[in-house]
């Protein structure tokens, strides 16, 4: 292509974009090994102090590890849910077929507070207590269609002529589905099983309102995040959630590669 | 006869396998949300529900002058942060689709979404750093001398609030463009083109037409569940940045009022899809005339 007047003036444009694009993620590390609890330039020197302070804030480990596991059976779930739905709208045609979907995947465009609210109503009506239990039940049904989406890409790429083969050879639906099929989408089920780990991990408006006295992590910084002098140990937990999140989503997208390259199909822009 | 045998079993495999999902989601988004409509017609004294059906929910919330302003004012600030969000989002999703060489295009796409996955409520929070009287901006303005004192009006208004949600909001836009702009046949642009349209013709009467259904989807994907958002007004808004969703919080925590909350949640997504359908509708006039 030739570079004319306009296509500079478009990477002129990029870089601002860039600059406002990466500004807060830029300035969490920085901030997070300042020496001063006034989070504001000039810096006034360099402490590791904060990531010890992270480590040794009790609440805050509590809160990890509640959020661990909810983010983990989370994605377990969304995942086993997500194959079924993208198994059945990729291979079958079935009455209602874009009425169930729909439904499923609306979550993915509803604002968060609806999902939270509505569930609230019914645990609350229905008598149950709010406990991490309920924050796991929302966030399952959040994760859900980004799972589904996923996996019907994965299946999607998948040659029939493989499943057929190993029918036509004496292999019973179950077992084609177990030997060929599942080992054929396990990286979409991998990348399936990160995304919405990872989603589930930083999620708070339908924690905030499914939450009992058990805080998840972004539950327990939203408390946090009243007190000035606890700023800095937030920031220094946030750098290490980011790279936590990068190292995941990295993996996802590797995962991701090997599956289009094990169906055969083009390796294309993809998730992120 | 033998065919339409294994059509059937076909048709009840895929709804066996499409079952634990949707059972999933029946129970706990379709009934929940039936369950949230049905408590905005009834009333609520301190713990006690009262399960006599009244429009009195709806009533107050269409009619009373708190809950007017704060629902006009989301409106506002989703329309604001859904056309800033978009005009932001297009120039990228052009640079990635046409400028960037095939191979590098995944790795654009992962750049553009890194900065998403910082946590949500730390990024908000930054961006009250970045905005604040002591902050990056009125730092580095004082540092190179543009200024003198600090500028007031960068943070704690509605501004700051589109800002905030833009940032949030970008990557989600950025990919159904770059997406609808992928699948632009290169061969239309040269036509047009060779029949002697210029740069910004070509670019009004082909690329723009074509990249309308991820225009649409990103115009979509932002506004809707933007109107829900409460931690932003919340952290950066001030005082007059209260939005509806921070109303719709108050009345099913503190003031204990889950009926008006449910009733002001449901008029929010009845007003955010009604204007959701007319954009759809004129964007269908649109593009027919078009063609």
């Amino acid at each position: 292509m030739v570079k004319t007047k306009q296509s500079r003036y478009l990477v002129v444009y990029i870089g601002i974009f860039l600059v406002f694009l990466y500004a807060p993620a830029l300035l969490l590390p920085i901030f997070s090994f300042n020496d001063s609890t006034i989070v504001a330039f000039p810096l006034s020197g360099f402490t590791l102090a904060w990531f010890i302070e992270v480590f040794k804030t009790e609440p805050l480990l509590t809160a990890a590890l509640n959020s661990l596991l909810v983010a983990v059976i989370t994605s377990v779930f969304a995942t086993i849910f997500g194959i079924f739905a993208a198994r059945a709208s990729t291979r079958y045609q079935f009455p209602g077929k874009r009425g169930i979907m729909g439904l499923i995947m609306v979550p993915m465009v509803l604002p968060e507070i609806i999902i939270g609210v509505s569930l609230l109503v019914v645990i609350l009506q229905l008598g149950f207590n709010l406990s991490l239990t309920t924050i796991i039940l929302g966030h399952i049904l959040l994760c859900l269609p980004f799972c589904t989406a996923i996996l019907s890409a994965g299946f999607q790429g998948l040659d029939k002529s493989f499943e057929e083969a190993s029918q036509d050879l004496g292999r019973s639906r179950l077992e084609t589905f177990w030997y060929i099929t599942l080992p054929l989408v396990m990286p979409a089920i991998i990348s399936s099983l990160l995304i919405s780990f990872t989603i589930s991990l930083d999620e708070f408006i339908i924690a905030f309102f499914l939450s009992g006295t058990e805080a998840t992590l972004p539950v327990y910084i939203w408390g946090q995040l009243r007190f000035p002098t606890r700023i800095p140990i937030i920031l220094a937990l946030g750098t290490v959630l980011l790279l936590v999140s990068l190292t995941l989503l990295i993996i996802a997208e590797y995962f991701r590669r090997i599956g289009a390259r094990k169906t055969g199909t083009e390796v294309k822009g993809g998730l992120f | 006869m033998n065919f339409s045998f294994i059509q059937k079993i076909r048709r009840q495999s895929g709804l066996i396998l499409v079952s634990p999902p949707f059972f999933y989601a029946l129970l706990l988004l379709a009934f929940p949300l039936m369950g949230v409509f049905a408590l905005s017609f009834w009333t609520q004294d301190y713990l006690e529900l009262n399960r006599d059906l009244t429009l009195d929910n709806y009533r107050e919330a269409w009619t009373g002058a708190i809950y007017q302003a704060l629902m006009l004012r989301s409106l506002k600030i989703s329309i604001l942060v859904t056309l800033l969000t978009v005009v932001l989002a297009f120039p990228v999703a052009y640079y990635i689709s046409f400028h960037v060489s095939p191979k590098k295009k995944p790795l654009w796409i992962f750049l553009i979404t890194i900065p998403f996955w910082t946590s949500y409520l730390i990024r908000i929070f930054l961006w009250k750093v970045i905005l604040g009287f002591n902050g990056v901006i009125n730092g580095s303005l004082i540092g190179i001398g543009f200024i003198d004192e600090p500028l007031k009006f960068l943070l704690f208004n509605q501004g700051a609030i589109v800002v905030t949600l833009s940032h949030a909001w970008i990557p989600f836009a950025i990919l159904p463009i770059y997406v609808a702009l992928e699948k632009i046949d290169r061969s239309l642009l040269e036509a047009s083109e060779d029949l002697g349209d210029g740069p910004v013709r070509r670019f009004m009467r082909v690329t723009l037409p074509l990249a309308m259904p991820g225009i649409i989807a990103a115009t979509l994907i932002v506004f809707i569940p933007t109107i829900g958002d409460y931690v932003t007004p919340k952290l950066v808004g001030g005082p007059n940045g209260l939005l509806i969703a921070n109303m719709i919080e108050v009345q099913f925590k503190k003031a204990n009022n889950a009926p008006l909350g449910a009733a002001l949640a449901l008029s929010a997504m009845f007003i955010v899809s009604a204007i959701a359908m007319v954009f759809l509708w004129f964007n269908r006039k649109y593009l027919r005339q078009e063609q």
